[in-house]
C-alpha cells in the first residue's frame, strides 16, 4: 500500500517543480525589461564634465588697476544632451588685478553652489543663499558656512593682454578643491 | 433602476464595497478632528486631476519648460486657474500632512497595532516632500533652478556615492534637457505611482484597524455615512476655498495684479539669481545649512535631519515604553516649534537684507519684462525665453552700464542700476544723450563744466567749453534761435523714438538747422557735419547719437571721427576687446532708448 504515497512525492515533487519554475519564469520576464532601462538610467555616469578647457575671457584693459574684481560670463562650446551650443555661457568668473598678475575666481560658492555676489561696499564677496563672506582674494570669511575659500583658477595672459583662464567646478561642501569630473 | 444594479452587484459585489466604504463604524460619532486624512486625499485628487491636465501642455526641455509653463499661464484659455490650482494646493498639502500626523501622534493613533500604517503614513509624508521638490524645479525659472541646484548640490555630500549620485539625479555633469526629465518622470510618474500604492495601502490597513477614537467620547457611534462624509465634504470645501483665494489674491485688491502663481524669469546659467530660495515649507531646512560651517555642513544637511525622521519612524515603539507617547507628542511639538523659529529667522533674514530685497524687486521687474518681451510680435525664439532678455538692450543696457561705464559716468545721477557710487563722476552723465534737451544743456555756459557734461574732463579747458563760456552769453535773441535750430537738426542725426513725433512736426526747423551749422555761429569751423572736412578737429557730427555713430565711439573714442588723440580715458570697448560688439550694440540701444515696449511693432533690428 505504498502507491499513495508515492503518488503524493510525485505530486510533491511535480508541484515543487512548477513552484520554482514559476517564480524563475516570473524573474525573468519581470528583469528583462526592467535591466533593459538600467542603461539609461546611469547613463550620466559616462559622461564627463567639459571643464577644464582654457578660455580667453578678456583683456587686461578691462580690469580695473586698483584690483577690484569684475565679473565675467565664460563663454564656451556647450553639449546639453542632445543640443551643441556654440559659445554659450557655461559658468562665470570675478577677475582682479594683483599688480601684474591676475587672479581668477569661480562665482559659484563653495558651500551649495550659489551665486556669489562681489559687495563694492564692504570690498568682499558675499553668497547670498547661506550668507558665507569671502575675502577680495577668495579667502573664506569668519562665521561663514563655506568649508573653503572660493575656488581660484589658472589664469595665463596671452600676447601680453589677453586674460585666459582654466575654467573649472570644483564639488561643494569639501575643505578641498576636487574637481567636477 | 433596481435591474441593473442587480445585474451589476451579481457580477461586481458593488454594493457591498459601497457599504462597506460609506459604513463604516465611527466610535463615539463624527468629529471635525477626522476630518484630516480625507483632505489629504482630496488635495492629493487635486493634484492628479490638475496635474494630467498640466501635463497635456507641457514640455520638459531646456528650451521649453519656462516656455510651455508661461505658454500655459498667459496664453491657453484657464492656464493660471489650472497653475494656481496645482501650485497651491501642493502648498496645502504639506501643511495638511502636518495636521494629520499632528492629529495621528496626539490621538496616538500610531500604537499597536497600526505601526505599519503609521510608517506608510511617513513615507507618503516624504514622497509628497519629494514631489514638492521635484515639481518646484519643472518651471525652469531663475528661483527653482538655483534653489534646486542648492538641493542638488547637498546630495553630493553624501559620502562615498555623492558625487555619482548627483550626476544620476540631474542626468549629467550639469542641468539642463535630462534633469527635467528625469525630475518630470519622476514627479509625474514614479512618485504619484507610489503615492497612489501607498494611499491605497494606507486606507486598507486604516479600515482594517478602524479609527482611533478621541476619548471621551461625546456621542454614541455612529457610521461614516452621512455625518462623518459631511464633514470631511465641508473641510475640503473651506480648503479648495484658501487655494482659490490665493490664486486671485492679488486681483481681489488691484485691478491690475496677476492671476495665478508667479512665474519667473526662466533659468540662465550666467545669470547670477540672488534671490535664490526654496519654497516656503522648505525655508526652515534651508536656515539650519546656515549653523554648520565648513565640512560639518552634512551635519545641518543630513545627519540631523536623518535623525529627526527615525526618531518620528520609530515613534510607535517609543510608545510603548513608560512615557513613551508623552515623549513623543513633546517631540513632535518641539520640532514643529522649531521649524517654525527657523522659518521665520530666515524670513526676517532676508527681509533685514538690501542686497535679497534688491535681488527680489529685480528678478520681479526682470519676470515682467519676459513677459512683455514674449508677448511681443517678435515671440519666443526656438532658443527659448533667456535669449529674450540677453537680447533686450532696457534688461542688458543698465548691467553693462553699471559695470564698464558708471565708475567714470552717470546714468541720471546713477550707475544705471540704481546705486550711487560713492566716487564722484569723472564724465558726462549719459541720460538722454544727443536728445535737444541734452545738447541744449552741453550749450548752457552755467552748465557745459559742470560735473553733469565736462566739468570732470579735460574737455573742461578744451576749445568747445571756451568758446560756449565766451560767445553764448553774448548772443543776441536771432543767435539764440539759430543755436535753437541746430541743435534741433544735430539731434535729429540721433533719430531717437523720444523725438520722431516732433521731429516730424518740426522738420522745417530742421532743414533749417542743417543749413545754420556752417552759418554765422560756425560750428563747422571745428565740427564736420554731413560734408567732408579735412580740417576739422572736434568730432564728426554727422549721425551724431545715432546707432552706428554710439558704436563707433563706444568702440573706440580715439578714432579721428571722435576725439581722436584729445580722447580723455575713455577706452576703446571694441577695439581693446573690452565688450563684445554685441554688448555694444546693447549699449548703444539702451542709451538711444530704443527697446521694445508693448504697444508698438517689434523693435527694429
Amino acid at each position: 500500500m505504498s502507491e499513495p504515497s508515492n503518488a503524493t512525492d510525485k505530486t510533491d515533487r511535480r508541484s515543487f517543480m512548477a513552484k520554482a519554475l514559476s517564480v524563475v519564469i516570473g524573474g525573468i520576464v519581470t528583469i528583462i525589461p526592467a535591466a533593459a532601462g538600467l542603461g539609461v538610467l546611469l547613463d550620466p555616469l559616462r559622461r564627463k564634465s567639459a571643464g577644464g578647457a582654457v578660455t580667453r575671457v578678456t583683456t587686461l584693459d578691462a580690469l580695473p588697476d586698483d584690483g577690484e574684481p569684475r565679473k565675467f560670463a565664460i563663454l564656451a562650446e556647450r553639449v546639453d544632451a542632445w543640443n551643441k551650443f556654440p559659445a554659450t555661457p557655461v559658468g562665470a568668473v570675478y577677475l582682479r588685478r594683483v599688480g601684474n598678475t591676475v587672479q581668477a575666481l569661480n562665482v559659484v560658492c563653495p558651500h551649495a553652489g550659489c551665486f556669489v555676489d562681489y559687495v563694492g561696499d564692504k570690498k568682499e564677496f558675499l553668497c547670498p543663499c547661506h550668507n558665507s563672506t569671502f575675502a577680495l582674494d577668495g579667502a573664506v570669511g569668519t562665521n561663514s558656512p563655506s568649508p573653503r575659500g572660493m575656488d581660484t583658477l589658472e589664469v595665463e595672459i596671452k600676447n601680453q593682454k589677453e586674460v585666459w583662464v582654466k575654467f573649472q567646478n570644483f564639488q561643494a561642501g569639501h575643505a578641498e578643491k576636487i574637481p567636477v569630473a | 433602476m433596481k435591474k441593473l444594479l442587480d445585474w451589476l452587484d451579481h457580477r461586481t459585489g458593488v454594493r457591498k464595497l459601497t457599504h462597506e466604504a460609506l459604513y463604516e463604524n465611527i466610535p463615539g460619532g463624527s468629529r471635525w478632528r477626522y476630518v484630516w486624512g480625507s483632505t489629504l486625499t482630496f488635495t492629493f485628487m487635486i493634484q492628479v486631476i490638475t496635474g494630467i491636465f498640466l501635463w497635456l501642455a507641457y514640455s520638459p526641455s531646456s528650451q521649453t519648460a519656462w516656455e510651455s509653463v508661461y505658454y500655459i499661464q498667459y496664453e491657453m484659455t484657464g492656464g493660471w486657474l489650472l497653475r494656481g490650482l496645482h501650485h497651491y494646493t501642493a502648498q496645502a498639502m504639506n501643511i495638511l500632512l502636518v495636521l494629520h500626523l499632528m492629529q495621528v501622534v496626539i490621538d496616538g493613533a500610531y500604537k499597536a497595532p497600526r505601526e505599519v500604517n503609521f510608517w506608510f503614513g511617513i513615507i507618503l509624508l516624504q514622497l509628497v516632500m519629494a514631489l514638492s521638490l521635484t515639481g518646484y524645479l519643472l518651471p525652469w525659472d531663475q528661483k527653482g533652478y538655483w534653489a534646486t541646484k542648492v538641493a542638488t548640490n547637498i546630495a553630493a555630500i553624501t559620502p562615498f556615492i555623492g558625487p555619482e549620485l548627483q550626476k544620476l539625479i540631474i542626468g549629467g555633469t550639469d542641468y539642463g534637457h535630462h534633469t527635467l526629465t528625469r525630475f518630470f518622470a519622476l514627479h509625474a510618474g514614479v512618485l504619484p505611482g507610489a503615492v497612489i500604492a501607498l494611499i491605497g495601502l494606507h486606507v486598507y490597513l486604516f479600515r482594517r484597524h478602524g479609527i482611533t477614537a478621541k476619548e471621551p467620547k461625546r456621542a454614541p457611534d455612529a457610521k461614516f455615512w452621512p455625518d462623518q462624509v459631511l464633514k470631511d465634504a465641508v473641510a475640503c470645501l473651506a480648503i479648495l476655498a484658501v487655494i482659490l483665494f490665493f490664486i486671485v489674491r492679488h486681483r481681489l485688491f488691484d485691478a491690475h495684479g496677476h492671476l495665478g502663481p508667479e512665474l519667473g524669469a526662466p533659468a540662465d546659467p550666467s545669470e547670477p539669481f540672488s534671490a535664490a530660495r526654496p519654497e516656503w515649507y522648505f525655508l526652515f531646512l534651508f536656515e539650519l545649512l546656515k549653523y554648520f560651517p565648513g565640512e560639518s555642513e552634512i551635519i545641518g544637511a543630513m545627519i540631523l535631519p536623518g535623525i529627526v525622521m527615525t526618531i518620528v519612524f520609530l515613534m510607535p515603539v517609543i510608545a510603548k515604553w513608560k512615557r513613551g507617547h508623552q515623549f513623543n507628542v513633546y517631540f513632535l511639538w518641539v520640532l514643529i516649534a522649531g521649524a517654525g523659529l527657523l522659518t521665520w529667522l530666515a524670513i526676517k533674514a532676508d527681509n533685514s537684507n538690501p542686497t535679497y530685497v534688491t535681488a527680489v524687486n529685480s528678478a520681479e521687474w526682470e519676470a515682467q519684462r519676459v513677459r512683455v518681451l514674449a508677448k511681443s510680435p517678435t515671440g519666443i525664439p526656438p532658443l527659448g525665453a533667456a535669449q529674450l532678455l540677453r537680447d533686450d538692450p532696457l534688461t542688458q543696457g543698465p548691467k553693462l552700464f553699471a559695470k564698464n561705464c558708471a565708475s567714470c559716468h552717470r546714468y541720471d545721477g546713477h550707475d544705471g542700476q540704481g546705486h550711487h557710487p560713492k566716487d564722484a563722476p569723472s564724465a558726462a552723465d549719459l541720460k538722454g544723450f544727443a536728445t535737444r534737451e541734452w545738447l541744449a544743456g552741453l550749450m548752457d555756459p552755467e552748465k557745459i563744466d559742470s560735473p553733469h557734461y565736462f566739468g570732470a574732463t579735460k574737455f573742461k579747458e578744451g576749445k568747445m567749453a571756451k568758446f560756449i563760456k565766451r560767445e553764448v552769453p553774448k548772443f543776441t535773441d536771432a543767435q539764440k534761435e539759430e543755436m535753437r535750430k541746430i541743435v534741433a537738426a544735430v539731434s535729429a542725426e540721433a533719430g531717437l523714438k523720444s523725438q520722431r513725433d516732433l521731429e516730424a512736426r518740426e522738420a522745417q526747423t530742421i532743414v533749417e538747422g542743417r543749413a545754420l551749422f556752417s552759418g554765422d555761429i560756425a560750428c563747422s569751423d571745428c565740427h564736420r557735419f554731413r560734408n567732408q572736412d579735412e580740417d576739422a578737429t572736434g568730432p564728426d557730427l554727422t549721425g551724431y547719437g545715432s546707432r552706428k555713430w554710439l558704436i563707433g565711439i563706444i568702440g573706440n573714442p580715439a578714432h579721428e571721427s571722435y576725439y581722436g588723440k584729445r580722447n580723455d580715458r575713455m577706452p576703446a570697448f571694441g577695439k581693446d576687446d573690452i565688450l563684445t560688439e554685441r554688448e555694444i550694440a546693447l549699449l548703444a540701444d539702451w542709451l538711444r532708448g530704443d527697446w521694445y515696449e508693448p504697444g508698438q511693432a517689434a523693435a527694429k533690428r
